[in-house]
């Protein structure tokens, strides 16, 4: 249960998949532009880490070593895809704004990464477990970059085109654009690295 | 169970299996999901037709004019407006416009199908025409040789974003000359008689139907 537990949180803070390992960089500075982009792309990764975890950690044993990484690829593709018809079909509006980036889930390095390195060698359970806390992690990061880029850059936070305004928090014309466009991605992303550094060292 | 050994057969064997039942799972989503991906296709376009045309009106099914996309809208069986989809390269990727000109070949309205301009910036597109500011509003005004400031024209384009703004203009005007072209066929009241005759002439240019216009 201790073990389980660990593999669960290990994910969310001590190996973030985003603040501490700085892996699948791509999404990461890309569509983050606002709380709920970073959401929904986090949501989707999360989604295709866990199904992909499960279905690798149970053929491990009938997929031969030197084949693994091309199967393995396989098995995410058919994830990631499945997500993206399914989001084109039922939430379009987002699908608007991701649209480019769902395909690129299938080379996100911690899929992958986390399929090689734990669901090809831990059992079914565990295995879904690593999924849903690296995907908890990778989510919360990216939740976490997008608001503060959207709030920075527009002085709104959690809009939803069309549904929900949001909390306009000062003037939309005071917010630096700057944190929306790409240079402000790398700046957000730098300075919670510093702070999620700072708190781990206590 | 043991770990399968790397020989070749192996290797082939699991690599077949896995590909055949992805792609019988990614057959088996696509079908459930086709239908409704189409439909909410044609619905945002439906909503983007009627958006930048009169109410209650009956559109028509898309002619291709120029190589745009024409939507004729009919009241009773008179017409009164029309749609036309168009698109310009602006300053990073397309613009892809839904217009709507009524008889007189004035712009009704305008909505912005896809855009991936600066956010902040030339990504204004999509409301600034609108605006009763200054003179940035097309809405109302007779296109085809609308220009910016900078070109000697006279709307006010997006403050530091006048490469998408001429782009944008430019989309619109095309959206005219295709809106001209498609009222050879179809006329039904005498103002539109006129406007027949005038785009009969095939190869008048733009500016030039325009100032026949104003004279109607």
């Amino acid at each position: 249960m201790n073990n389980a537990m660990k593999t669960l949180t290990n994910g969310i803070l001590k190996e973030n998949p985003t603040f501490v390992l700085v892996l699948g960089m791509c999404p990461t500075l890309a569509t983050t532009t606002s709380a709920i982009n970073g959401m929904s792309m986090g949501l989707a990764t999360m989604f295709v880490l866990i199904c992909s975890n499960i279905v690798i950690s149970l053929l491990k044993n009938l997929i031969p070593d030197k084949v693994r990484i091309p199967a393995f690829i396989v098995v995410i593709a058919t994830f990631v895809t499945i997500v993206q018809l399914a989001m084109q079909a039922y939430l379009p509006g987002i699908y608007d704004v991701l649209g480019l980036f769902i395909p690129l889930i299938v080379v996100n390095c911690i899929v992958l990464g986390r399929a090689e390195a734990f669901a090809a060698k831990n059992s079914v359970g565990l295995s879904a477990l690593d999924g849903i806390g690296m995907g908890l992690g990778f989510t919360l990061a990216l939740t976490l970059l997008g608001a503060v880029r959207e709030l920075l850059g527009t002085g709104h936070i959690l809009k939803i085109e069309g549904v929900f305004d949001g909390l306009q928090l000062f003037p939309e014309n005071y917010g630096a654009l700057l944190f929306v466009l790409a240079p402000g991605a790398f700046i957000a992303l730098a300075y919670l690295m510093v702070i999620i550094n700072k708190i781990q060292k206590k | 169970m043991a770990k399968l050994e790397s020989t070749l057969q192996n290797m082939i064997l699991s690599l077949v299996i896995i590909c055949v039942v992805a792609a019988g799972a990614l057959a088996g989503v696509y079908i459930l999901t086709k239908a409704n991906i189409e439909a909410q296709e044609t619905a945002k376009k439906q909503a983007a037709i009627l958006a930048v045309l009169p109410e209650g009106c009956e559109v028509a099914d898309a002619e291709e004019i120029a190589g745009l996309k024409v939507y004729k809208a009919y009241q009773g069986d008179e017409w009164i407006a029309t749609a036309v989809e168009t698109s310009e390269t602006g300053f990073d990727g397309q613009q892809v416009i839904m217009v709507g000109f009524n008889a007189e070949g004035e712009v009704i309205n305008y909505e912005v199908l896809k855009q991936t301009e600066t956010p902040g910036l030339g990504a204004h597109i999509d409301h600034w025409f609108k605006d009763k500011k200054g003179n940035q509003s097309i809405i109302g005004r007779k296109a085809g040789a609308l220009s910016v400031r900078q070109d000697s024209g006279d709307v006010d384009a997006i403050t530091a974003a006048t490469i998408s703004s001429r782009a944008f203009l430019k989309a619109i005007n095309k959206a005219y000359a295709a809106y001209k072209g498609g009222n050879v066929e179809a006329h039904t009241g005498a103002s539109q008689l006129n406007k027949a005759e005038e785009a009969s002439g095939e190869e008048v240019n733009v500016e030039q139907a325009n100032e026949e216009e104003g004279a109607l």
